[in-house]
């Protein structure tokens, strides 16, 4: 069972499903006790850095998901999910992760041609950095549907794939069991689907 | 880069597929979920639903029509029709919608758009403007195009940005329905106002009003249509092969 964590942050409708479809026992929950039962966890995320660290925090769902990963079990970050299992985030000020990946989460703004529209957003290709278990399925310039103004940066010990935008942006990660994609699989069509058909396989 | 977005658009009405227009259903087309199942399956880059009664008389009928769409098809969603306060954002989004569009809406409560920009995030509003050319201005119209606000349309759209709005959607009720190509100079206008995702509606009649669009206007990031895709005038395929072909990039 996958044990998609619901902390209040995001709509959780499309995850859900996109597990049904790909025939995978999802629950969404908060409940301590589901969450050490489950094999895999998935931390999604859409909104604020700031909001959604404070809500891992203050609710010790961020210290559950350190201690099961630990144990083992395969963790994935959507998103904002993704973002915070870095050590920290520049979003509208300096907030902690919880610094189980390496690297940190910077602005668009700033690193890439200002006459870049921001948030990037839409579909756009990603290049395959390295292989990796997550992105087994997948091929150099898939593409995949992304929303998001932030990414990870100085991570290039868990980077598995980027998009070019301008400059490089990490698409994807993976560093022992611990997984996570910027770009939304669950409204990434086929490609994402097989994200996460990657991520359920994980042992 | 980000790629161009082809955006076919579904006009319902009790759960069935109609004409923008007059709110007819249109004959010999499929179910809303099955039309929405062969475009995300034949290269739709994501979707737009619009229903005048979805938050009224037909909301039992649409918020199952949405949920059915949003489980089956993993592209994103826009939702439209009868959005007038942030608590119907929050019903279509819970409904599995990723975007909600917002017309007369934005018109009648000056505060909707900024409220809900706040809430759910820029990413999530999108305005939808009806232009048509008075004495040579772009006017916004609602009532489907039967009445004049007076205001000047890219003043108004400026105006919804810099509350919050993450994206526009452009119809032109000049070119609409007469399938001689989008309204370029419009179009234009409006991109040149505004840093945000703009979507061009109106006047789609063939793959060459696409290649023109893209082309003409380079800042334009999606091309929306309903019936030329309904009746397979247009085969999305053959649309971003031919899209492609002329260097525009397209998700294949």
């Amino acid at each position: 069972m996958i044990a998609v964590i619901d902390y209040g942050v995001g709509n959780l409708f499309s995850i859900k499903s996109s597990f049904a479809r790909i025939g995978a026992d999802v629950v969404l929950t908060s409940e301590e006790k589901t969450i050490r039962n489950a094999d895999r966890i998935m931390l999604p995320g859409v909104g604020a850095f700031r909001d959604a660290a404070a809500k891992l925090k203050e609710t010790g769902l961020g210290e559950l998901v350190r201690t099961e990963l630990k144990k083992g079990k395969p963790v994935m970050g959507i998103c904002l999910g993704m973002q915070l299992l870095f050590e920290k985030s520049y979003e509208y000020g300096e907030h902690e992760g919880l610094g189980i990946l390496h690297g940190e989460v910077v602005p668009m703004r700033g690193y890439i041609d200002p006459r870049l529209k921001v948030p990037h957003i839409g579909w756009d290709s990603i290049h395959i950095e390295k292989p990796s278990r997550l992105l087994k399925y997948c091929k150099e310039g898939d593409y995949v549907y992304y929303v998001h103004s932030y990414f990870a940066s100085k991570c290039q010990d868990s980077v598995i794939a980027t998009s070019e935008y301008d400059k490089a942006l990490t698409a994807a990660v993976e560093k022992d069991n611990v997984f996570g994609c910027q770009f939304h699989p669950e409204k990434s069509g086929e490609v994402g689907l097989n994200v996460l058909r990657a991520f359920c396989e994980m042992k | 880069m980000i790629t161009k977005r082809i955006i076919p658009c579904l006009y319902t009405k009790g759960g069935r597929v109609v004409k923008s227009g007059n709110g007819e259903p249109l004959q010999g087309v499929p179910t809303p979920v099955a039309l929405a199942r062969k475009y995300s399956d034949g290269g739709a880059d994501e979707l737009v639903f619009c229903d005048s009664t979805a938050l009224t008389e037909g909301r039992t009928t649409f918020t199952e029509t949405l949920k059915e769409v949003a489980r089956s098809v993993f592209i994103p969603l826009t939702v439209g029709g009868g959005i007038r306060r942030t608590a119907d954002f929050e019903h279509v989004l819970a409904c599995g919608a990723d975007k909600v569009s917002v017309n007369t809406g934005a018109l009648n409560n000056p505060s909707l758009v900024e409220e809900a920009a706040k809430k759910y995030g820029d990413q999530c509003v999108v305005v939808s403007v009806d232009v048509r050319r008075v004495q040579g201005e772009f006017r916004v119209f609602t009532d489907r195009g039967k009445t004049d606000t007076g205001l000047n349309a890219v003043e108004w759209i400026r105006r919804c940005v810099g509350n919050g709005a993450g994206e526009v959607m452009v119809n032109s009720l000049d070119t609409d329905g007469e399938r001689k190509g989008f309204d370029i100079e419009l179009l234009q206008a409006v991109c040149k106002a505004v840093k945000v995702p703009v979507v061009a509606s109106g006047g789609a009649g063939s793959i060459e009003d696409f290649v023109r669009l893209f082309q003409e206007i380079p800042d334009i990031d999606g091309g929306l249509a309903a019936s030329v895709f309904h009746f397979g005038e247009i085969d999305i395929g053959v649309l971003k092969e031919r899209l492609s072909q002329n260097k525009i990039h397209v998700r294949k």
